[in-house]
């Protein structure tokens, strides 16, 4: 196993590169001219001088990318232009809020999806999948930020039960304030994975169900419910452990729209935020450390996949 | 004699016949299948609303200050906006744009993914450098590089299309690579291949139709994504300018006025629900009717 470990780590390497560079590459698709785009329209000709200057990018192109190499070697990600700190320390100052977010939406998301998917794939084709199916549908087609200024308006406007916005650091306001100024960004967000989640444990379920094993274990009279918790749901988070990896994707990832609504100073609220101020550096250096991060954990769920499934030896 | 000549006709069918009476079967099942034909009644409507927009007569960028803020009423049906614009009109409108960009992202990425699962179905030495770009592509969540290559193409239409494209690519050519590389081991290819057919006759006559399904499918989901997406970027200003009516368009300037004006933002948010709906709803029926066993629709 640790063999398997091993390549799966010896893979990530190149994607690692490829992705490096084509970050790198963004800078350079600009139409036009980055210093230019920078310094604004009426700055002057040594101002943009001086930004390019700054920025390297009067110095060939392979030259630029070998810089820009070496500099990501030593875990130098850049310096935002608007911001006057690293990208690394902007990042960091900003971490606590998208970890919080996501880890209560995925506490929300990992029962409550594969708890309707279960539901729905046992009582099958009754009122009940049908009722579970449509809110899971619903959860894949409705737009996560018009929920969200929805959800504003009603639970917040009309009821005052949550804060409409901002974000309260656990050190400072406290386990409840933090909790309330997240929990309505974070069931927002969930709304989409649970769908996408119930979907997917649904018909992995109704495959097993299926299965000989199944019969077998209610034939020897195994109670319903260790053959549903022990035989049919073990089997069926197999198939559902690989979309663990896309799960996680689409909560970081609705989660840079989400925090635009709800006005939190997360991650994604600085990548908006940087290309709106056409801050490259600071939205070059961030998207490449989403990017790294991005591929520890999919090595992670390909870890945790092996132990689920033994049968897989290296992925 | 003759008549038992007759008799064996119908087994020496044409391939053409058969695949002839094979697309018909698969017809017939879809016309029968719930959710695919209330997807498909919501798809058509939607078609129709963004055809028929300029049968309004109003242009949906008039303003009329005098007839801003209006609530929904006989001749404002969605009400106006902060300039007096018909909501109703920019709605349909927002539909042009909306199912333009989901249908170029669903061909663009479909057709380009297809070719690089095929090719590196085919060519075991492409394989693995196509998989690792695929791998970087897919690093980052789709929706983030979506972001990153839209802004950097810089606020136009055709710069959402290709950033959502390229940010969909990866998992329609895994999916199409995933099906011909169990497609090129079964004993037909190595037939073909030994009646001395070229790579490129096996992967585009023989590897691509036999990944039709899945492709479609995965098409079909893509649409529904791209047009989230869409609103999405449009909502955080990533994508065409205003004042282009895109639902993420109006529901982002609609949003400063949600607490009294409330219909500026609601109509289209339904707009872009429903238009994810029907194609949710189209992409289970395909799958149901094409290929029972994908699962993974990511």
């Amino acid at each position: 196993m640790y063999r398997g470990i091993l390549m799966r780590l010896s893979q990530a390497v190149p994607v690692l590169l490829i992705f490096s560079v084509m970050v790198f590459m963004l800078m350079h698709l600009l139409p036009g001219d980055p210093a230019q785009a920078i310094a604004g329209p009426d700055a002057s000709p040594e101002a943009v001088d001086k930004i390019r200057e700054q920025l390297g990018l009067n110095r060939p192109l392979p030259i630029q990318l070998l810089e820009w190499f070496s500099h990501l070697a030593v875990g130098n990600f850049g310096e935002s232009l608007v911001l006057k700190q690293t990208v690394v320390s902007a990042v960091i100052e900003r971490l606590p809020v998208t970890l919080s977010l996501s880890f209560i939406s995925l506490v929300i998301t990992l029962p409550v999806g594969l708890g309707l998917g279960v539901v729905a794939a046992y009582w099958r084709n009754t009122w009940i999948d049908a009722c579970v199916m449509v809110t899971a549908l619903l959860g894949v087609s409705l737009p996560g930020f018009w929920v969200g200024i929805l959800s504003v308006l009603y639970f917040s406007v009309t009821l005052g039960w949550f804060p409409p916005s901002g974000y309260v650091p656990l050190s400072e306001g406290g386990l409840w304030l933090w909790f309330s100024s997240l929990i309505q960004p974070a069931v927002v967000l969930a709304l989409f994975q649970i769908g996408f989640l119930a979907r997917i444990t649904r018909s992995a379920m109704l495959d097993v169900l299926d299965q000989d094993f199944i019969r077998t274990a209610r034939a020897k009279g195994v109670d319903e419910w260790t053959t549903i918790s022990k035989h049919a749901f073990r089997n069926t988070l197999i198939p559902v452990v690989t979309v663990l990896g896309i799960t996680l994707s689409l909560l970081i990832g609705g989660s840079v729209v989400i925090e635009q609504v709800f006005a939190l100073p997360g991650i994604g609220r600085l990548i908006v935020q940087g290309i709106l101020a056409r801050d490259y550096p600071l939205v070059q250096g961030t998207m490449l450390l989403f990017g790294f991060a991005f591929v520890v954990i999919n090595i992670i769920v390909d870890i945790i996949y092996t132990f689920v499934d033994p049968r897989v030896r290296y992925g | 004699m003759a008549d038992a000549t007759m008799s064996y006709q119908p087994a020496l069918a044409s391939g053409e016949a058969i695949a002839a009476r094979r697309r018909f079967r698969i017809l017939r099942k879809l016309l029968h299948h719930r959710s695919f034909m209330v997807g498909f009644v919501i798809v058509l409507v939607m078609v129709m609303a963004a055809l028929l927009a300029p049968l309004t007569g109003i242009d949906p960028n008039k303003m009329a200050i005098r007839f801003r803020f209006r609530p929904p009423q006989d001749a404002y049906w969605f009400g106006t906006d902060q300039f007096g614009r018909d909501l109703f009109t920019r709605t349909l409108y927002g539909a042009q744009l909306s199912l333009w960009i989901g249908l170029s992202v669903a061909v663009l990425s479909g057709v380009i993914g297809a070719a690089i699962g095929v090719l590196s179905a085919q060519f075991r030495r492409l394989d693995s450098l196509l998989m690792r770009i695929m791998d970087a592509l897919m690093a980052a969540p789709a929706i983030l590089l979506a972001i990153g290559l839209g802004a950097a193409l810089g606020p136009q239409t055709h710069s959402v299309i290709i950033a959502l494209a390229v940010a969909y690519i990866p998992r329609t050519a895994r999916i199409v690579r995933a099906s011909a590389l169990v497609t090129r081991e079964l004993e037909f290819i190595e037939a073909a291949r030994v009646a001395g057919a070229s790579s490129l006759r096996i992967m585009f006559r023989h590897l691509l139709p036999n990944a039709t399904g899945p492709l479609l499918v995965q098409s079909t989901f893509v649409f529904a994504y791209a047009i989230l997406a869409e609103a999405a970027l449009s909502f955080l200003g990533i994508g065409p300018p205003p004042p282009a009516p895109s639902w993420g368009n109006i529901i982002a300037e609609g949003r400063s006025f949600a607490v009294q004006s409330w219909w500026i933002m609601l109509f289209p948010g339904f707009a872009i629900s429903l238009a994810a709906l029907g194609m949710n709803l189209l992409g289970d029926g395909l799958r149901d009717v094409l290929d029972p066993r994908l699962k993974v629709e990511g």
